[in-house]
């Protein structure tokens, strides 16, 4: 999808949950996220849990309980690949409209899917404003995650900016010459398709030739294909309580989760 | 089993009405694309995903290593930005609504399937990770379906047609639109596949509804490709060979048969699966599901049985069968621009 707002979303700060080994943040969002997915449809008191504890997070972070609330609407048009549950799934019914039959446990499940999504969208969000992208990456490659591909992604992250303000300006280029009336494009849309085109094309060119420049001046500087990091963060015991504390947290919500579902 | 025949009476009556309404859902879905977020897909389904997307890098790596050398991190990393930048580029299509590249397709195109899925893989790891578009569990299958399908499938049908039509500028402008148009059909095909096996909406639905809206979204990704290539072929046509070079082209005619594969044997699974998901069971023990089920019912309460054979089976034969003839009318036309004499006259 289209991101005009390339403005990185880290809030700088130094709460609790800030200054939290990343490795920490990034385990115990994954861990929030597979409890979220793994718990039945219709579990309330769990999703309640959930739910109160990114809230309680975005507190702890100093940007206010309501911080990832606000933010976390975006997931909200894709629940249109949901919709169809409460007519679809068989069960006892709820209201009918001639041939439509709204289920009970369509409509549980349909409202779980949402809320599951929900309260992981905030916890990303959580993660993503608290963690400064390089100790992201930091986090990633000590997880194994393989080193090739995070020095590609720090890269890529590197030059977003500078290609996306290449972008802007090849869009700014086309505007001051696309003359049109208020609410109107102008020519073809097979026409404006390809001048859309003819824009990726250079975007291409000059990203090529900007990353043969950038791997040359790497060489002159000796590069020699691997990517070095300094001061890597350490993990304090006050850290590991707090996994440890989160992952009982989650285990309960689970248990909760399974044994009270409707 | 479920009762009788006035729930099938009512239910296929649902359907039709439910083809209508997709219609309106596919309206919405284009705002969304193919990114899934969190708590749409089930967790067997996610954890999948996520071990066919390690294969997939690791041999990326591997595979673009050999090719580009030290090259490879500051190569792949302006180009993954490339595509971030690309995808904002836009233009207006009707009612407020544009159209953008995705890029598998292309990117495949100029640097080969390997490189591209790894390209591929970065952007799309970023937009879960930084700007919450598509989650973090589901954050497999999201790559796999825009990234890695995407990629090979525009690049085996790109190389395909160019080796039927030809060596010509038009020849390779339309085996770019056809790669590209087919691109977003297959990875909207395995995205409603996923969605029906995680039991968030029936394939009956989801399937027309992915297929039909990502058809247009497809027509808006073959223009923008094919003007990138023209402008490419016009300026640095060197580029456009850096693919041609790139090693592992016999793994990638594999990957592609693979896909095709487990996609219809994904699809075709809802039939035929005898054992009941671990999951499902705890959920049914616990009172979840309370109602006497056979274990078809139990793995996809979406379906029950007396509909799993036809609508679903014809659901995906016809959108198989569709796909096959739009290919070769997309063919024939292509053929036909092919043989026109090219203003360009091309190599």
């Amino acid at each position: 999808m289209l991101h005009f707002d390339l403005a990185d979303h880290y809030q700088r700060g130094s709460s609790r949950i800030h200054r939290l080994d990343p490795r920490i943040k990034v385990i115990g969002a994954f861990l929030f996220i597979l409890v979220a997915t793994l718990l039945p449809f219709g579990a309330w008191p769990s999703y309640a849990l959930l739910f109160v504890a990114t809230l309680f997070i975005a507190q702890l972070s100093g940007l206010g309980a309501g911080y990832a609330l606000k933010r976390s609407f975006i997931v909200l048009p894709f629940a249109l690949a949901a919709i169809t549950l409460p007519l679809t799934v068989p069960g006892e019914t709820l209201a009918q409209w001639g041939a439509l039959t709204v289920s009970v446990e369509g409509t549980v499940r349909f409202v779980s899917i949402l809320v599951k999504s929900w309260v992981s969208v905030q916890i990303a969000i959580l993660l993503a404003v608290t963690t400064a992208f390089p100790d992201l990456l930091w986090a990633l490659r000590e997880l194994r995650v393989p080193r090739p591909l995070v020095g590609i992604v720090a890269f890529m992250y590197r030059y977003l900016f500078v290609l996306a303000d290449e972008s802007l300006r090849l869009r700014r280029a086309r505007e001051a010459r696309s003359a049109a009336g208020t609410g109107r494009a102008g020519g073809s849309l097979l026409w404006r398709g390809k001048v859309a085109g003819g824009m990726v094309g250079n975007l291409a060119v000059r990203a090529f030739e900007r990353s043969e420049r950038i791997y040359n001046a790497m060489l002159a500087r000796g590069f020699r294909g691997e990517l070095l990091t300094l001061t890597p963060p350490a993990m304090t015991d006050s850290d590991r309580t707090m996994l440890v504390g989160w992952v009982t947290f989650l285990a309960m919500a689970t248990l909760i989760g399974f044994v009270f579902a409707r | 089993m479920l009762p009788t025949s006035f729930a099938t009476h009512v239910r296929s009556i649902l359907s039709h009405r439910l083809f209508r309404l997709s219609g309106l859902a596919a309206l919405w879905l284009m705002t969304t694309a193919l990114h899934i977020p969190d708590g749409f897909l089930s967790m067997p389904v996610s954890l999948v995903g996520w071990v066919l997307l390690i294969v997939a890098v690791v041999y990326a790596l591997r595979q673009t290593r050999g090719q580009l050398g030290e090259r490879q991190i500051p190569l792949m990393g302006v180009l993954a930005a490339f595509v971030f930048a690309a995808q904002a580029i836009n233009f207006p299509v009707a009612g407020g609504t544009s159209g953008h590249l995705l890029g598998g397709a292309l990117t495949a195109i100029i640097l080969g399937p390997w490189a591209a899925a790894l390209v591929m893989t970065c952007v799309i790891a970023i937009q879960g990770l930084l700007f919450q578009d598509g989650g973090l569990l589901v954050m497999g299958w999201n790559i796999i379906n825009m990234g890695v399908i995407t990629a090979f499938t525009g690049h085996l049908v790109y190389r395909l047609m160019r080796r039927v039509l030809g060596e010509g500028r038009n020849a390779m402008l339309a085996a770019g639109a056809v790669g590209a148009w087919l691109s977003v059909m297959m990875g909207a095909i395995a995205t409603a596949i996923q969605l029906a096996l995680s039991g968030t909406s029936p394939l009956e639905i989801a399937l027309p509804a992915m297929a039909g809206v990502h058809a247009l979204i497809g027509i808006g990704e073959a223009v923008i490709t094919v003007g990138a290539l023209a402008f490419l072929y016009a300026t640095r046509r060197d580029l456009l060979n850096i693919g041609e070079a790139a090693p592992g082209k016999a793994s990638a005619n594999w990957v592609v048969i693979g896909l095709v594969i487990s996609l219809i044997i994904a699809a075709f699974s809802f039939a035929a699966s005898p054992e009941p998901d671990g999951l499902e069971r705890v959920a049914e023990d616990t009172g979840f599901i309370d109602t006497a089920l056979d274990p078809l019912y139990e793995i996809f309460p979406d379906y029950t049985l007396p509909f799993i054979g036809d609508p679903l089976v014809s659901g995906i034969l016809a959108v198989m069968l569709g796909t096959l003839i739009v290919f070769g009318v997309a063919w024939a036309i292509a053929r036909a621009i092919a043989r026109a004499p090219s203003r360009r006259a091309g190599a």
